[in-house]
């Protein structure tokens, strides 16, 4: 990253990279951890942006549930419905996509925009 | 989310005002709510005490969700030095807005301070356009205590999240006595960090702007009586 980038540049700033993808014509979903329970790696209030294409900033967990969270962003960028999904030790699809931590997370996919 | 609220809550940011997007999950319906306006919302007391903590979060009804959204901490730098030079990289990776001030014009200059925001002015001059709060953090580093003496008073009593200062012990001593002399209390001076930035042997000044920068995060996130502003 060089000195003169914006933090949305660099995609640090999740919600003025979604403004300036959503400016550009992408349609987009935006992804927030809205629980969490033990240890998870992200906390409360973190986003990931994804575009229809599965381009994505940001991060919900340490990368381990990311994959899962683009796949349901994808179709809700297509229903134009939200969607909360939640991963954790407990259930089969977390142990797939894994959140090795042994924690449990809450997260909210919902569209934005137009 | 819809755009309009998207964009709103970025210009809050940009603005540095306190805002909290309400949504309620199962409908994708929400409403961005200002500190200003928060008395008058129907969840009055709820906004008022994430605003105060900083934290986003889900209310008991298990539906509607707060993003809350308090200003990036920022860090305000008395001193266009070597020092401040290698800071200004380090405070924007972290996510700190940061301002440079130092009246003397050879050292505040745009070339050597090409993308920070930079006063040549005393600092009670500027600091009228760059006001002190809990989300600011003060770091002092002239050496010269006609330039940093007034600002490290100013941010006690503004009460900012760090105050650091550069020099030695011996160095901060004077300081301390010249502060005490100025009306401030031992109980206050005993807040600034001095010598500056944590113990991590740091040598040149880049690695002691990292030294700086690991202190003032230290301090914004473990602190008890500290905000803690979410990026």
């Amino acid at each position: 990253m060089s000195a003169n980038q914006t933090a949305a540049e660099s995609g640090l700033d999740i919600l003025g990279t979604a403004e300036t993808w959503l400016g550009e014509g992408r349609r987009i979903a935006l992804a927030t951890v809205v629980e969490t329970w033990g240890s998870a790696p992200r906390p409360v209030g973190s986003h990931l942006v994804i575009d229809e294409e599965g381009n994505f900033q940001g991060s919900v967990s340490g990368g381990c549930v990311e994959g899962a969270v683009v796949g349901e962003a994808i179709d809700v960028i297509g229903s134009g419905a939200p969607r909360m999904l939640e991963f954790g030790v407990a259930d089969e699809t977390a142990w797939r996509v894994g959140l090795s931590c042994g924690g449990r997370i809450r997260v909210y996919v919902e569209p934005v925009g137009p | 989310m819809r755009r309009d609220l998207l964009v709103a809550l970025n210009a809050a940011r940009q603005a540095r005002r306190a805002v909290i997007l309400v949504t309620d999950t199962p409908s994708g319906e929400a409403r961005l709510v200002g500190e200003e306006d928060a008395a008058r919302d129907p969840l009055a007391p709820e906004l008022d005490k994430r605003f105060r903590s900083g934290r986003s979060g889900m209310l008991e009804d298990g539906r509607t969700f707060l993003t809350v959204q308090v200003p990036p901490p920022r860090l305000v730098v008395i001193g266009a030095v070597h020092i401040s030079q290698a800071l200004a990289p380090v405070a924007r990776i972290a996510g700190f807005d940061m301002v440079v001030i130092d009246p003397r014009t050879a050292f505040a200059s745009e070339e050597r301070f090409p993308d920070v925001p930079l006063i040549a002015e005393w600092p009670d001059e500027a600091l009228k356009g760059v006001p002190l709060d809990a989300y600011t953090g003060l770091v002092a580093l002239t050496h010269d205590p006609k330039i940093d003496d007034g600002p490290i008073l100013a941010a006690l009593a503004a009460n900012c999240f760090y105050v650091g200062a550069l020099g030695s012990r011996k160095t901060h001593g004077k300081r301390v006595e010249r502060l005490l002399q100025a009306g401030a209390s031992a109980a206050e001076l005993e807040r600034i960090h001095a010598p500056i930035g944590m113990n991590i042997g740091a040598q040149s000044p880049a690695e002691i702007a990292i030294a700086i920068m690991a202190e003032v995060i230290a301090t914004l996130r473990t602190s008890a009586d500290s905000r803690r502003a979410v990026a």
